[in-house]
């Protein structure tokens, strides 16, 4: 019986998989591609650590905490900022080439932060980490299954056994059973479509499976939009540039907010200059060609593909877009779910460390030190799993293969289109009740259409149009849950900007709750004591 | 304008046609792969995540020669087709099980390490770390496509990028681990730099890892061979 079977290869899951592993546990990595093709490759920015003479670890708590809107939990904000030094020693001893600056690791001022504590690896930090995880996981002989796609976890009198997969190569349903069951398959960002920055792919299979397997998610309304994406293709440009003093301004050239404001912040205002009908700009040119290329070489060549405009030159059309969900599966600081054995970390889950809005910087550094935290936990777990096939895998198998007969009387694809920019203008950067209730029954009515959807491509071999009919499944499952709590929360907090209730009221300082009884939703707020 | 695709499906008989589709202006490949894949042709099947060319998955050959779908801007006329040498799955989407396994063959992960390096020190390595394993270099591989057993560029940058790594202190056990399969099989024909996306130089850390084995004593067989062929009388 494996010990540990971590669903996700991306710096969460990884960090986890080392971690169980050094604890003399047999661990098995699942992705349904291949290890290093997952969304941790894109964080560009930074991961924070108070190493800077003149920062200190409480001004990162201070300013984590701030940023949180009172919806942080002040334990795991204490303990994430008070191992991130140590984190950063883990990572470089274990070969994280992290840029240099006179011998000690190169920090950068990112948005929020009182001082620079961005250490980075010129603009591709994760993409650095993630690989150097998955080198220390080939040498410490983790196990990796490739092409698998998570259905369902498999819950036996509320305890975890296992999970259901889908076989990419041959379509059939398969149960892998563990002692521990890890969730680290990343946010759901992408349910906003081209106006999102995510991945293809970034549609939150995990939450949805947890959700379906009766555990809690929280805080799903907060969902964070990134104030600088490529107006065409909402590519991400990093928050760094902002950092070492790009400007926004409006088609007169003129500044109009404070650049290194809190992501909320400036994407209100771009916002607010987009409706108005203006264009918004991001203006490197003041950084220089020779800084633009050691420290952003990245943008700089995504800004010429997919904008035609080399930031060098010019001023780079932008918009904000969906980058980061806060919300996820509900967990504690050691990534326990509300069910037995079955753990989430990453961006999948959460542990209340970003609240109400997230600092750059700080996701990177959550993924490392409660990764490793969740991994140690997942790995002394005591479960007594028997070996025999599950009803879940049966279940799973049947649908399946019914989706091959469905009628595909109505475009899935076309759906999904159409629900992203219903989100992106409802339930997006400014939001109000009438217009989150009308998407609402919009997401409801596709889910009764299900039926009448289906794939035209009816081969089992590597069939890429049935993965994204499931993934469409789980997009209108989460955002059902999303769109009611955002419709529940009657005020203004964080990433949470409603036009009907713009202030902050006390009553909702508390965390929303949703979980399905029977496959029926229910969502409640959990109000906030002491500060926790 | 018009794009060709090779499309592949084993149990279609024949496995291979190519496929010509009409697409918009302008548009990157992926996004004129997507476009394809929504409007016109479901089946059509390939790989893609962060389309900003730092995930890997998404590199094919157009005209022949090896690009990242997503950093490849469309034109009229282009035939595009999978990777070559690595095994085709279905139309764009290879596998990368074989040659992903050389990088645990090599090796190619830190042995013995401590923390801390200079600024001077990271720039050696700066390069090779931004390898994004998306298999361009070993589709167009020569040695790699007659001998499935040859390490290839990816796993020997990596390898390279361990070696001269100055946290680790183990570099020689690098450099045991590179010699059989690796890099005197090389014929330094320079075709991985030559299309790598991320304008990294596998041939020349080839090079550098030869000359690395040679001060540990390793001679190149090759050179041998053709010593003693003198001999032979």
């Amino acid at each position: 019986m494996i010990d540990v079977v971590i669903i996700g290869s991306g710096i969460a899951g990884l960090s986890a998989a080392l971690e169980a592993k050094a604890k003399g546990k047999s661990v098995v990595v699942v992705t349904k591609k291949y290890p290093t093709q997952s969304q941790s490759s894109m964080a560009q920015g930074g991961i924070n650590a108070s190493l800077d003479p003149n920062d200190t670890i409480q001004a990162h708590i201070q300013d984590t905490l701030r940023s949180s809107q009172e919806l942080a939990d002040e334990k795991v904000v204490e303990y994430v900022c008070n191992e991130a030094p140590n984190a950063i020693e883990w990572l470089d001893s274990i070969g994280t080439p992290f840029s240099r600056k006179e011998n000690k690791i190169a920090l950068r001022r990112l948005g929020g932060a009182k001082a620079p504590r961005a250490c980075y690896a010129q603009d591709y930090t994760g993409l650095k980490i993630l690989h150097t995880l998955y080198d220390n996981c080939l040498k410490e002989g983790v196990d990796f299954l490739h092409e698998k796609f998570l259905l369902n976890v498999i819950v036996e009198d509320d305890v975890a056994k296992g999970v259901t997969l889908l076989d990419l190569r041959t379509s059939q349903v398969e149960q892998l059973l563990a002692k521990a069951v890890v969730l680290a398959t990343g946010g759901f960002g992408k349910v906003y479509g081209s106006f999102s920055t995510n991945g293809f792919g970034t549609y939150g299979e995990g939450l949805a499976a947890a959700m379906r397997a009766g555990a809690r998610l929280s805080d799903l309304e907060f969902v964070q939009f990134h104030p600088t994406s490529l107006a065409k293709s909402a590519i991400l440009i990093s928050e760094a540039a902002r950092g070492a003093g790009a400007k926004l301004i409006d088609s007169k050239g003129d500044r109009f907010c404070d650049e290194l404001a809190t992501r909320d912040e400036i994407a209100r205002a771009i916002w607010q200059k987009l409706e108005s009908g203006e264009k918004v700009f991001l203006d490197m040119r003041e950084l220089g060609e020779e800084f633009i290329e050691r420290e952003l070489p990245q943008e700089r060549k995504l800004a010429i593909i997919y904008e035609g405009v080399d930031p060098v030159k010019e001023p780079l059309p932008i918009r904000p877009a969906a980058h980061y969900t806060m919300g996820g599966i509900d967990v504690d600081i050691d990534g326990k779910t509300s069910i037995k054995a079955l753990f989430a970390c990453g961006e999948c889950a959460n542990a209340k460390l970003h609240g109400a809005n997230r600092l750059g910087g700080n996701s990177l550094l959550e993924t490392v030190v409660l990764g490793k935290r969740t991994g140690g936990t997942a790995a002394v777990v005591e479960n007594e799993v028997a070996q025999k096939e599950y009803e879940r895998t049966k279940i799973d198998s049947d649908f399946i293969k019914a989706v091959f007969g469905l009628p595909n009387r109505i475009d899935f694809m076309e759906r999904q289109e159409f629900l992203s920019k219903l989100l992106y203008n409802n339930v997006g950067i400014i939001r109000e009740e009438l217009a989150m209730k009308g998407v609402l029954s919009v997401i409801r009515q596709h889910q009764r259409e299900l039926a009448f959807m289906g794939i035209r491509d009816k081969s089992p071999l590597y069939n890429t149009e049935l993965v994204q009919f499931i993934e469409y499944g789980n997009i209108v499952e989460l955002a059902e849950a999303m769109v009611v709590v955002a419709i529940q929360r009657n005020e203004s907090r964080g990433a949470h900007y409603r036009k009907d209730y713009p202030e902050q009221n006390d009553t909702y300082k508390a965390h929303s709750i949703v979980w399905k009884e029977d496959g029926v939703l229910c969502a409640d707020f959990l109000p906030i004591e002491n500060g926790s | 304008m018009k794009i060709k695709v090779r499309r592949y499906h084993p149990h279609f008989e024949p496995p291979t046609i190519d496929m010509e589709y009409e697409v918009p202006e302008s548009l990157t490949l992926l996004e004129a792969l997507h476009h394809i894949k929504q409007t016109k042709d479901r089946t059509l099947s390939f790989s893609s995540m962060c389309r900003s060319g730092v995930c890997g998955s998404c590199a094919v050959r157009v005209n022949g020669k090896e690009e990242l779908a997503c950093e490849y801007r469309v034109k009229e006329g282009d035939y595009v087709e999978p990777l070559s040498v690595v095994d085709t799955i279905r139309d764009l989407i290879v596998d990368f099980n074989k040659s992903l396994h050389s990088l645990q063959r090599s090796s190619a992960y830190p042995l013995k390490m401590h923390a801390g390096m200079s600024e001077e020190e990271e720039k050696l390595i700066e390069r090779q770390s931004d390898c994004i394993l998306c298999h361009s270099c070993y589709s167009s591989c020569p040695v790699y496509e007659t001998n499935q057993n040859f390490l290839g560029p990816f796993a020997l940058t990596r390898a390279y990028r361990y070696a001269v790594d100055s946290r680790e202190e183990q570099k020689k056990a690098h450099i045991d681990a590179i010699v059989m399969d690796g890099i005197w099989d090389c014929t330094l024909c320079g075709n991985c730099t030559t299309v790598c996306p991320q304008s990294i130089d596998p041939k020349s850390d080839i090079m550098m890892l030869q000359s690395m084995a040679s001060r540990f004593g390793y001679t190149n067989p090759n050179m041998g061979s053709f010593g003693s062929f003198g001999l032979e009388f």
